[in-house]
Order: C-alpha cells, then sequence, then structure tokens
C-alpha cells in the first residue's frame, strides 16, 4: 500500500505556503508516498524544505506562471505532473474543484470535494464528509482506478514527518491546452494580517446584531488568535468586505472554535459552519437558531458581554 | 439568440429547519428549485429583456425524478419561454459527471432548433453542493466556462464576467457560445406575480427520456457512477450543551467555558 504515490496540488500565495497543504501532506502520508504539485513560479528553497519535512519526496515543479489561473490549464498541468499517483489530493477552494472537474474529464478519476479525510480500503479510497448542512456524515467510495479529493481546512492535524525528507526537486514539462477564455484582469485582494479565514484555527464571526461595528470582533478574535468572519447580512450592508463571508455562498469554515456574534444562525450561515469542533453564540433573542448548534450560548447584548469575556480572556492570557 | 439556464430540484431548506422546528412534519420529496438557479434564471431573463423584442429565447432544463418538473415550472413562473424535463429511471444516482453528459445531450437537442449562445447555471446546488457540474458541463459542451459570475455582460458575440476569487478579482472574457454560472451577488431574483404565474399554467413542459435525446443508459446512472455513498448517517446533536442568560456575568462565564475547554 506504501507504494501508492499520493500527489499534494500545494497552496502558495507569495511563496508562501497554506497551511492547509501541510494538512493534505500528512493526510497523503497516511495512504501512501507523498509527491507535491507546485504550480506557478519556481519555488524557493525554504518551501522545498517545508514540503520535505512533512513528508514529501518530491516537489514536481510546473513553472507555468499565471496560466494557473486557468482551470483547464492547471488540470493539464497537474495531469502531467501526477500521471503515476492513484490519488491526487487539494484543497477545497472554488478553483481547485474546477480543476479537479477537468482532471477528472481527462482521466476518468472519480471526483470528492470537501472532504473531511480519506483513507484506502481494499485498493480503493474512501473519503469522510459532512453533507446538508453538517446535519449528516457520509462515507463515499470512489469506484474509479484514480480518485481526487479536495479536503476542507482543519479536518487533519498537520504534522512533520518522523523523519523529513529531503525532497528533491523535479521539473515537469506539461504540453498546456488552447484555452477559449482570456484572463483580462486580476486584482489581488489585499491580504489581511494574521491567518486568512478558511485555514483559522478560532473564527469570531459577527451578523446584524454588531449594528456595523466590528470593533469587539475583532478584539475577541485577536485575543482568541483568530480571524474575523462574517453572516451575509453584514457583507450585504458593506460593514466588513465580502472575503469574510461565512455560509453555504461564502467561505466553508471548520476550525476548532466558532464564535457567533448577533448572528441568527440562518440555514444557509449554518451550512458554512456547523461542522466546527465548539460553536459558542451570543445573541439577546434566546429564540435565536444559533443555539440549536451552540455547545456555549449566552443570552444577552453582545455589547456587554464581548468586553468583559475579552477582559477575563486577556486576564487569563497575561496570568 | 437561445439562452439555456439549468434549474436543480433540491430538497427545501427551510422546510428542513420547519421540521426541527416542530412543525409540519414534511415527507422527503418535499423540495423546490435550488435557491441559487433563481439567480440563474435572472441572468437570462435581463439579458433577454435588454434585447431587442424577438431576439432571445430562455429554455430552462432540469434532470432529475418526476418530482423535479417544479423546478422548470418554477421557472417558467418566473418568465423563461420553455421547460424541458429530462426524466428517465436510468438517471437515477448520476455523479456530477452522469449529469452533466444528460445535461449537455439536453442542450444539444434544443440546438437542433438553432443555435444555443449562452448556458447560464448557478454556482451550486444547495444540496450537493459540490459547484463542480458549471465546469463539466462546459467541457462536455466543449464551450467556453465563465464560471461564479458576480457581473455579466454580454455585447458582440462576447461575454465579461467578474470573479470574485478569495485571492483576486478578475475579469475574464470568452466568445460566445460561452457557459456561465452566476452566484447570488450576481443580481436579486424577481418573484412571479400573478400575470406570470397564470400564464405558466398554459405553458407546456417537453419531458424527454435519454432515447429522445440519444444518451446511452450505461454510461449515466448509480452503475456509472465514479463515486457510491456507502455510509450516511444523521450526525448526532451536540451533547452537553449551556446556555446561560447575562445577568451581568455573561462575559465571565464565556471566557471561563473556553479557558476550561483549553480553546484560549
Ligand atoms: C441563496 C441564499 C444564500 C445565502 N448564503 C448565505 C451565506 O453563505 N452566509 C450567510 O451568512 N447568509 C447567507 N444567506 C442569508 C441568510 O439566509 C440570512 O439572511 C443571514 O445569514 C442573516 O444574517 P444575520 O444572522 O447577521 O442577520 P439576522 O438574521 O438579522 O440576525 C441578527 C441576529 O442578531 C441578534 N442581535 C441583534 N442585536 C444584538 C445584540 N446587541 N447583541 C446580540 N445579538 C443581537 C438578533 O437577535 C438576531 O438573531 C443566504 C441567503 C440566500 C437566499
Ligand atoms: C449530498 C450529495 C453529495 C454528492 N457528492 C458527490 C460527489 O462527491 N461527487 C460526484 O461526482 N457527485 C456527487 N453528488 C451527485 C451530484 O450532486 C449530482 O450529480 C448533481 O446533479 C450535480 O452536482 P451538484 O448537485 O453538486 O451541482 P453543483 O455543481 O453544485 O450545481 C451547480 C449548478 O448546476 C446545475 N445543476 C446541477 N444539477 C442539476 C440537475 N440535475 N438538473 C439541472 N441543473 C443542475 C444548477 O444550475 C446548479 O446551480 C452528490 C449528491 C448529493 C446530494
Amino acid at each position: 500500500m506504501t507504494d501508492t504515490i499520493v500527489a499534494v496540488l500545494v497552496e502558495h500565495r507569495n511563496h508562501e505556503i497554506a497551511q492547509p497543504t501541510f494538512e493534505a501532506l500528512t493526510l497523503a502520508r497516511s495512504i501512501g508516498r507523498p509527491v507535491a504539485v507546485w504550480m506557478g513560479q519556481e519555488p524557493p528553497a525554504d518551501a522545498v524544505a517545508a514540503l520535505g519535512e512533512f513528508g514529501a519526496q518530491e516537489v514536481r515543479v510546473l513553472a507555468i506562471g499565471e496560466r494557473a489561473r486557468h482551470p483547464k490549464t492547471a488540470s493539464a498541468a497537474l495531469a502531467a505532473a501526477a500521471g503515476d499517483a492513484a490519488l491526487v489530493l487539494v484543497v477545497s477552494t472554488f478553483l481547485t474543484k474546477e480543476i479537479a472537474t477537468h482532471l477528472a474529464i481527462a482521466t476518468d478519476a472519480g471526483v470528492v470535494v470537501d472532504a473531511a479525510g480519506a483513507d484506502m480500503v481494499d485498493g480503493r479510497v474512501e473519503v469522510r464528509q459532512t453533507v446538508f448542512g453538517a446535519t449528516w456524515n457520509v462515507r463515499t467510495r470512489i469506484n474509479a482506478d484514480r480518485a481526487i479529493v479536495a479536503v476542507l481546512p482543519n479536518t487533519t492535524k498537520a504534522t512533520p514527518a518522523d523523519t523529513a525528507a529531503v525532497a528533491e526537486v523535479v521539473d515537469v514539462v506539461a504540453a498546456l491546452p488552447d484555452v477559449r477564455e482570456s484572463i483580462d484582469a486580476v486584482v489581488p485582494v489585499a491580504r489581511e494580517e494574521g491567518v486568512p479565514l478558511s485555514e483559522a484555527a478560532v473564527v469570531v464571526a459577527g451578523g446584524r446584531g454588531t449594528n456595523g461595528d466590528y470593533t469587539l470582533v475583532r478584539e475577541l478574535a485577536d485575543v482568541l488568535s483568530g480571524a474575523v468572519g462574517a453572516s451575509r447580512d453584514a457583507t450585504d450592508e458593506g460593514w466588513i468586505s465580502h472575503e469574510h463571508m461565512v455560509g453555504q455562498t461564502g467561505v466553508t469554515v471548520t476550525p476548532a472554535l466558532y464564535v457567533a456574534c448577533g448572528i441568527s444562525g440562518a440555514v444557509h450561515h449554518r451550512g458554512g459552519m456547523q461542522a466546527s469542533g465548539t460553536i459558542v453564540a451570543v445573541n439577546i433573542d434566546p429564540d435565536a437558531p444559533i443555539f440549536e448548534i451552540a455547545d456555549f450560548g449566552v443570552v444577552g447584548d453582545l455589547n456587554d458581554v464581548l468586553p468583559q469575556a475579552i477582559d477575563a480572556l486577556r486576564a487569563h492570557r497575561q496570568g | 439568440m437561445r439562452i439555456v439556464v439549468t434549474v436543480k430540484f433540491v430538497p427545501d431548506l427551510q422546510s428542513q429547519r420547519s421540521f426541527t422546528d416542530g412543525t409540519v412534519t414534511r415527507t422527503a420529496d418535499d423540495g423546490t428549485m435550488n435557491e441559487l438557479d433563481e439567480n440563474a434564471v435572472e441572468a437570462a431573463l435581463q439579458l433577454k429583456e435588454s434585447l431587442p423584442e424577438g431576439e432571445a429565447e430562455v429554455y430552462a432544463i432540469t434532470v432529475g425524478g418526476p418530482d423535479a418538473v417544479a423546478a422548470v415550472r418554477k421557472a417558467l413562473q418566473l418568465g423563461v419561454d420553455h421547460a424541458v424535463h429530462v426524466c428517465d429511471e436510468a438517471i437515477a444516482g448520476s455523479d456530477v459527471f452522469g449529469t452533466a453528459r444528460v445535461l449537455a445531450a439536453a442542450v444539444r437537442q434544443i440546438e437542433k432548433d438553432g443555435p444555443v449562445g449562452l448556458v447560464i447555471t448557478g454556482m451550486a446546488a444547495l444540496d450537493g453542493l459540490t459547484s463542480m457540474l458549471p465546469t463539466a458541463l462546459a467541457a462536455q459542451l466543449d464551450i467556453a466556462q465563465l464560471t461564479l459570475a458576480s457581473t455579466l455582460a454580454v455585447a458582440d458575440g462576447v461575454a465579461t464576467i467578474e470573479r470574485h476569487l478569495p485571492d483576486a478579482h478578475e475579469t475574464v472574457t470568452a466568445k460566445l457560445p460561452a457557459l456561465v454560472s452566476v452566484t447570488d451577488e450576481a443580481n436579486k431574483p424577481r418573484y412571479p406575480n400573478f400575470k406570470l404565474i397564470m400564464a405558466a399554467r398554459s405553458k407546456p413542459v417537453t419531458t424527454l427520456s435519454l432515447a429522445d435525446i440519444g444518451v446511452d443508459r450505461a454510461q449515466v446512472g448509480a452503475m456509472a457512477s465514479r463515486t457510491t455513498v456507502i455510509e450516511a448517517s444523521p450526525q448526532p446533536p451536540r451533547e452537553n450543551r449551556l446556555k446561560v442568560t447575562d445577568t451581568g456575568d455573561g462575559g465571565t462565564h464565556l471566557a471561563q467555558f473556553l479557558i476550561e475547554r483549553g480553546l484560549a
């Protein structure tokens, strides 16, 4: 079984590897022999070293630059780099789902996205997922000889390999297809300080109940070293940018701790956070649906509850 | 120009919630048109309305069991011109690729009467939620894919979209024919009015079988699916849930809870 090659598509931004890549490498090690696939510009040496530390024996590099933004192109490149892999792991994002779809069509692979884990049973990849807004757990078998699994961040704990590999850099040349789409403008979204929302171990989210003032939500996120999330009502109001929206049409998050402040818990919102480890809610309305899924709920005004909690947590940190 | 909109029949999200709230117990087949497909229908109708009268026709297609006709009926009520329901026992259990194959064949069937310029889909179906279908359908049809559009403009045979990815906002263009998937930011769906609801009653729905659209039964359905759900169980309810009412020390309780759980 350990001969199974598991290719992991590296997520990186400005040469910095995103944490879920290390989680995917950790998962890959439990199934077979991990190789990392790097697309874009050449990886820096420290990135290669870090991939090796998490068990990648090779880093297969496709120096295709910005062309990697085209899902079909990225898929062709990934196919060239992962031809020997029985399983390809990607980090679940809108873009990687499109890459996975093209790759599946090109290679007859089966795909499961938004996975919480995977293992190999009798030579077939089996995938764990929560569906229907995290109200059901399912196990899906991929029947095809080749499998592609898109894993959600925070579902595997990233741990370095017992014996770090010195990853060998292998340049891969891929024949890239013509594409019909032209990407005429790319405006980067400024990256906020701290951990990205989808990867954060702690998310503190504010909704309409904040009335547009995110100061307390940000302070609580800060003291818990977490990221800031929001409901759609809050992003629609323009109180906070769209990138912060958690939910079925926004970001799906699975942090160890999710704190919902002034969020009613609409089914669309729950679908994007219900699989979180521990859920805490602060809401003035005792009947708010968010309390149905909260491990700990405080019925109260967030303007009273949050400052006191922040002070107590700061005191705990210092003492 | 012909514009095809794909609409999926999905279990009603709100009905699940009212079930848990202890209200009306509904049957499992209580469903509706996928909410996000309302944005797809709206995009198609807006485009049609921006063109001179008679220049564009909008078709809605759904693939699903007998109940799924409700999805295209809803689209008719919103104002689409034609409704197509592909229904065949052999489709049951299809994966994304099987579904895309069937939808592509249905689009080609419509093309027999004249070219299709645009296929518009929702960004995700709120049950399967894979967001893979639009890419798979564009690949099957071998046309350009403009996915996750938060804006859409069509001029001189070219479609232009804006796409908001977490790391960047892209502007992407392609010549028609193209497939566009729209997000819920793209527009605000209209409500069906009385006049449209009445008019929709007399509009026919074309029902097609796999044989009608020339799809081999062996290539779709559960047998051809590359993925099989082998276990499914409801998520157990969260245990030992606590709820306190703030009487001046709610914040302290919250902090204590986090500290005791090792989360702070
Ligand atoms: C197709 C579709 C897709 C959608 N996708 C998403 C999605 O991905 N994500 C998402 O979030 N939404 C989504 N929505 C919207 C969703 O249905 C809800 O409308 C939204 O989540 C509500 O946001 P909210 O909880 O902030 O606001 P509300 O529902 O208005 O709730 C505000 C809450 O704040 C409480 N409150 C008020 N004042 C205070 C106070 N001082 N202290 C404490 N509590 C207070 C209130 O009691 C209330 O419970 C979608 C909707 C549709 C139709
Ligand atoms: C809980 C669940 C999990 C699943 N997991 C997988 C999986 O891991 N891999 C897999 O290959 N398949 C999976 N399927 C099957 C898959 O959902 C169906 O094949 C489905 O028809 C297409 O995928 P989607 O619902 O995810 O659509 P999405 O790609 O999320 O939908 C995007 C848009 O495509 C259009 N569309 C989708 N389906 C139809 C339809 N039947 N008729 C008309 N328009 C449609 C709609 O416009 C929709 O807005 C799953 C289904 C369910 C219910």
